[in-house]
């Protein structure tokens, strides 16, 4: 075989997606898919493509992307060019910045508080394969503190929030917002009316959303911000650093920490976000935030919380 | 007024009953819902109110169920 017959665009691997598999001269092409969202005429295209140069099936990825399994190597350009390169190009591997989750957002899901479909496509325009200098970098979008992204076992996890405040004027003594308020924030006072425990609530808008004559109100709304969680053989969860913070910063507020975390690359080596706060402590991370995001940044926080998967072990 | 019992009826199906009581309803028109603590009293009245209906109250009748009163109010 002289290799001369077919030309490989090598650019196409650099750029990440293509992973090995087991058989010889296979790979899975891992397919970009930000925030999970999908338009179904692309989706008709990978179907084509995928039985074209494919196995039988596609793999739906756990962060939510396509992946074409069983693609011979000699089929990569192909492949590419047939997905329509424009809008669809592969999503990366390796030590950068990846292509983030988001679950369905406010749109059409009733409790969805944030648009999280529109941060995910923002920092997949604008971080997407930016190398870390040390190693994978996850971000992820919940549009509520229901979290179905699990958004604390990522780097950067986003969970929507919103801090309601009451106009007791306008409330009937109903009950509906205690009824309803999961964490036990609102209590029924001697008045018949909800008090507001603030250190209990989560921030989820319940209260809002059931409230029959409006009498709760939004008092800000944004994301809450975990940093340093991941998951994988050594499991951390990230912990609270942020509250409210405005959608239209979630970009800069990214960027600060990639900054933060490259800038520790030499020292550190390969490894993750929050094993680098749990070595470095978490101080400078937060007062460096609390310089560009002094209305957001938590007074105090503490690092990672590591989950002790193994415990119970017999050997 | 009306009564519609949706104790023992799970989630979204009370609320899809719900609805469908308030179609043989005029604009205006009161109704009373009963419904099972728990998942049943928080989803029920949430979506009703997004649905753009007038919830008037609701009050704890026994153990574990509730009457909510629902003014009809459709576009």
């Amino acid at each position: 075989m002289s290799g001369t017959t077919h030309k490989i665009d090598l650019n196409n691997l650099k750029a990440g997606g293509f992973i090995k598999e087991r058989g010889k001269d296979l790979f899975t092409v891992r397919l970009r898919v930000p925030g999970g969202r999908m338009k179904v005429a692309r989706l008709k295209q990978i179907a084509e493509v995928a039985g074209k140069y494919g196995g039988e099936f596609v793999h739906l990825s756990v962060r939510q992307s396509i992946e074409l399994i069983n693609i011979n190597f000699r089929h990569f350009d192909d492949v590419v060019a047939e997905l329509g390169e424009a809008d669809q190009k592969v999503a990366s591997c390796g030590a950068r910045v990846r292509v983030p989750v988001a679950c369905g957002g406010c749109e059409y899901n009733p409790n969805g508080l944030v648009d999280t479909q529109h941060s995910a496509l923002e920092v997949d325009e604008k971080l997407f394969g930016i190398p870390t200098g040390h190693h994978k970098f996850k971000v992820a979008f919940a549009g509520c503190p229901f979290d179905c992204p699990k958004s604390a076992t990522n780097d950067i996890g986003f969970q929507g929030a919103i801090l309601p405040v009451l106009d007791k004027t306008e409330c009937i003594s109903c009950g509906l917002c205690a009824k309803n308020c999961v964490p036990k924030a609102i209590e029924i006072g001697a008045d018949k009316k909800p008090e507001f425990i603030s250190e209990k609530c989560i921030w989820c808008g319940d209260c809002l959303k059931v409230c029959p004559t409006n009498a709760w109100k939004e008092q800000k709304r944004g994301y809450t911000v975990r940093i340093g969680g991941k998951w994988g053989r050594n499991p951390l969860v990230g912990t609270l650093f942020a509250t409210f913070l405005p959608e239209e910063r979630v970009v800069a507020f990214i960027e600060t920490v990639l900054a933060w975390y490259k800038e520790k690359a030499e020292t550190f080596g390969r490894i993750r976000l929050g094993d680098v706060i749990i070595t470095e402590g978490v101080h400078s991370l937060l007062e460096l935030l609390r310089k560009e995001f002094p209305d957001n940044v938590v007074a105090d926080t503490i690092p990672p919380q590591i989950i002790a998967t193994q415990t119970g072990i017999h050997l | 007024m009306q009564l519609v019992d949706l104790r023992g009826v799970s989630c979204p199906t009370n609320f899809v009953k719900a609805k469908l009581a308030l179609e043989d309803l005029e604009n205006g028109e009161n109704v009373q819902i009963l419904l099972d603590d728990g998942e049943a009293v928080k989803n029920v009245p949430r979506s009703l109110k997004a649905d753009g209906h007038k919830l008037i109250a609701l009050q704890q009748v026994g153990e574990g169920h509730y009457i909510l009163e629902v003014v009809k109010n459709e576009e």
